[in-house]
């Protein structure tokens, strides 16, 4: 690991006006993410991962505090800055997978790099090819999303946030919309990266999906409750064939 | 993001919804279209009336009596031209290339079997060259040799009416029981769109129609043409002092009329220009509607875009990629429809123009006007949607369902 963080929060807060009352969605947190590292982020709904992960996002702005990504300080940036920074640094992955519908695996992976107009078409291609390559889905990029299975849409939604090489991958209850068979191959393909170099926060509810990470923050009331380095990561390749093999379906 | 791209992006969302984005286009079509075939309508019935009143001579000019208005009754004025006239301008005038007066006998011309509804014009040898007449066969009569002649100049409709195999030279026709002998032919002169056939005319000698016809020494008009463009006014000037001098005239109000050429162009295109304008704007209008339905239909893309909207802000579209995104879009849209629109307009033109004998004229001007207006109204229309969508919060983006 690193000496300097490549994401590092310190007392961030954040407030929202709802008529009269404010609600304080995160009261003071901090705490620093290392390159390499495989953090998930957990805690109850309520417990401001949502509005934490929208900060570390860049898509919204802390009321106080600072956040620092990759030495550049993002809680003073404007729209279009912050948008360049998402474009840059930043990749999603989402619950829903958010593929663009009727629009090829290929092109909804080459997405993020229309927005960096110093990347040809060619360029752009061969950097889709490659992300498609990295989550196995190379033999599908022709195929619409309606044409993927869940785990497959994830699995290109994956392969759009590591085309951009960002410092680090945001993946938002990434296995919440998949079986749990499903969810231990996309826990695999995370694992898979992390072990390349690559820097994941992962934000879940799930205890099993934690165990397969490095180390694990537990939001509460918006406040850090536990931040603790996991000693026996559970390794999601094995964790999967360990399940009971699917039934069979009459076809 | 590059242009290329944004075409690209924009293209593939219209062909998503192929339907909603073909009834929008058609909106634009059908305003265009609509603009296009009625200004060619205006300018075809403009350049009619201009080709018919330049038909009519170069650089004419008419002189007719006053008509005095008392109480809402038009009465011949009391001053009247003559014979002298016509004399002291032909003699005096230097801005004049020739003058002829002109008087006219309605009637029936016979010869045999055959008759037709032809007017007779008295008139001297100058009118050819006002009028731009000019002689195929045989002679003109001449104004000193021929007064009072039994002779005339025929038209090639008449030829056709009344001499149907021909050589109609030497030859007598009786206008009200009156032999006139043809002398001559004209050239056919065509008719104007409107207008009457310039081919189905007899000229004779005014003397001849004075004289044998209507018994009378006062003249109804008197036709001459100046030296060239740009000396109407100074003609005219020039004609009415000769006028008012012979007659000793101190009366503030001139006792005679004079038109030019140019002055009854403005007068009957001005007509036209408002009846295109007219037109215009109603047609205008459709292609307004047409806009609002553009506007329409990119703020429920927007809505039901939503979540692509915020899918892209979340990995790095800025406001304004998304603005261009769908400013983009409703531009392809009106240009689309507005590139159909002008062919269909000009398609229209040209039924019109062929199966109901409409003098149309598609101008250039309105071609690329329109072309002009569909890109703004795409700029126009598109604008609020495309700021709408530019300036979602992600966030909020991302979660609509």
């Amino acid at each position: 690991m690193d000496k300097a963080p490549i994401l590092s929060i310190q007392n961030l807060r954040r407030d929202f006006k709802m008529g009269e009352e404010t609600v304080h969605a995160l009261r003071g947190v901090s705490f620093d993410i290392y390159k390499g590292e495989f953090v998930t982020i957990m805690g109850a709904s309520g417990s401001g991962k949502s509005t934490m992960l929208n900060i570390l996002g860049c898509m919204d702005r802390p009321t106080a505090g600072h956040y620092i990504l990759d030495g550049e300080h993002t809680e003073k940036l404007k729209r279009d800055a912050l948008a360049r920074i998402r474009s840059q640094k930043i990749g999603f992955v989402f619950q829903s997978y958010n593929l663009l519908s009727r629009t090829t695996a290929i092109e909804n992976v080459e997405l993020p790099l229309l927005y960096n107009s110093r990347i040809s078409s060619a360029e752009r291609h061969r950097r889709a090819v490659k992300a498609l390559e990295m989550v196995g889905l190379e033999s599908r990029m022709n195929h619409l999303p309606n044409q993927l299975s869940g785990g497959q849409q994830q699995r290109v939604a994956i392969a759009r946030a590591l085309v951009n090489d960002p410092v680090i991958i945001l993946a938002d209850e990434a296995t919440g919309n998949l079986d749990t068979r499903t969810s231990y191959e996309i826990m695999m393909i995370f694992q898979e990266l992390n072990r390349q170099g690559k820097t994941i926060a992962f934000v879940t509810h799930e205890p099993d999906i934690a165990t397969f990470s490095g180390r694990t923050i537990t939001l509460r009331d918006g406040l850090v409750k536990k931040d603790v380095i996991n000693e026996n990561i559970q390794d999601a390749k094995a964790a999967f064939e360990a399940l009971p093999p699917p039934e069979e379906f009459e076809e | 993001m590059s242009p290329i791209t944004l075409i690209k992006i924009s293209l593939r969302a219209l062909l998503r919804n192929r339907m909603r984005t073909f009834l929008s286009v058609l909106g634009i079509v059908i305003g265009v279209a609509a603009v296009i075939t009625m200004v060619a309508m205006g300018e075809g019935s403009k350049k009619s009336i201009k080709e018919q009143m330049t038909a009519m001579g170069t650089n004419a000019i008419i002189i007719m009596p006053n008509r005095d208005r008392r109480g809402g009754v038009q009465t011949e004025s009391t001053e009247s031209l003559e014979e002298a006239d016509v004399i002291a301008i032909r003699e005096n005038a230097t801005y004049i290339n020739g003058v002829s007066p002109m008087m006219t006998v309605s009637g029936q011309a016979i010869v045999g079997n055959n008759n037709s509804p032809t007017t007779l014009s008295g008139v001297s040898s100058d009118y050819l060259k006002i009028r731009n007449y000019e002689i195929e066969d045989g002679v003109m009569f001449d104004d000193d040799a021929d007064r009072m002649a039994k002779v005339c100049v025929i038209g090639q409709t008449v030829i056709k009416n009344l001499f149907p195999e021909g050589n109609p030279i030497g030859k007598v026709i009786r206008y009200k029981s009156i032999p006139l002998k043809v002398i001559g032919t004209l050239k056919t002169k065509g008719s104007g769109d409107f207008g009457q056939d310039q081919d189905d005319v007899i000229f004779t000698p005014y003397q001849t129609v004075m004289k044998r016809f209507s018994a009378t020494t006062n003249i109804r008009q008197i036709y001459a043409n100046s030296i060239g463009e740009g000396y109407a006014e100074k003609a005219t000037e020039e004609i009415m002092g000769i006028l008012k001098e012979r007659r000793s005239w101190t009366k503030p109000t001139d006792p005679f009329r004079v038109f030019t050429q140019e002055e009854m162009i403005q007068m009957v295109t001005s007509t036209s220009d408002l009846l295109s304008l007219v037109l215009t704007a109603i047609a205008g209008i459709s292609l307004f509607v047409g806009g609002i339905g553009i506007m329409n239909i990119m703020y429920v893309s927007v809505t039901e875009r939503t979540k692509e909207i915020g899918l892209r802000m979340a990995i790095g579209a800025r406001g304004r990629d998304i603005l261009l995104q769908f400013l983009f879009e409703s531009v392809i849209i009106s240009l689309l429809g507005g590139a159909i629109g002008i062919a269909l307009g000009i398609a229209a033109s040209e039924i019109v123009k062929n199966f109901m004998n409409w003098p149309m004229s598609v101008s250039i001007t309105s071609v690329i006007v329109s072309f002009g207006v569909c890109f703004a109204t795409g700029v126009f229309f598109g604008w609020y949607p495309a700021r709408k969508a530019s300036r979602l919060d992600p966030i909020e983006a991302l979660r609509f369902e």
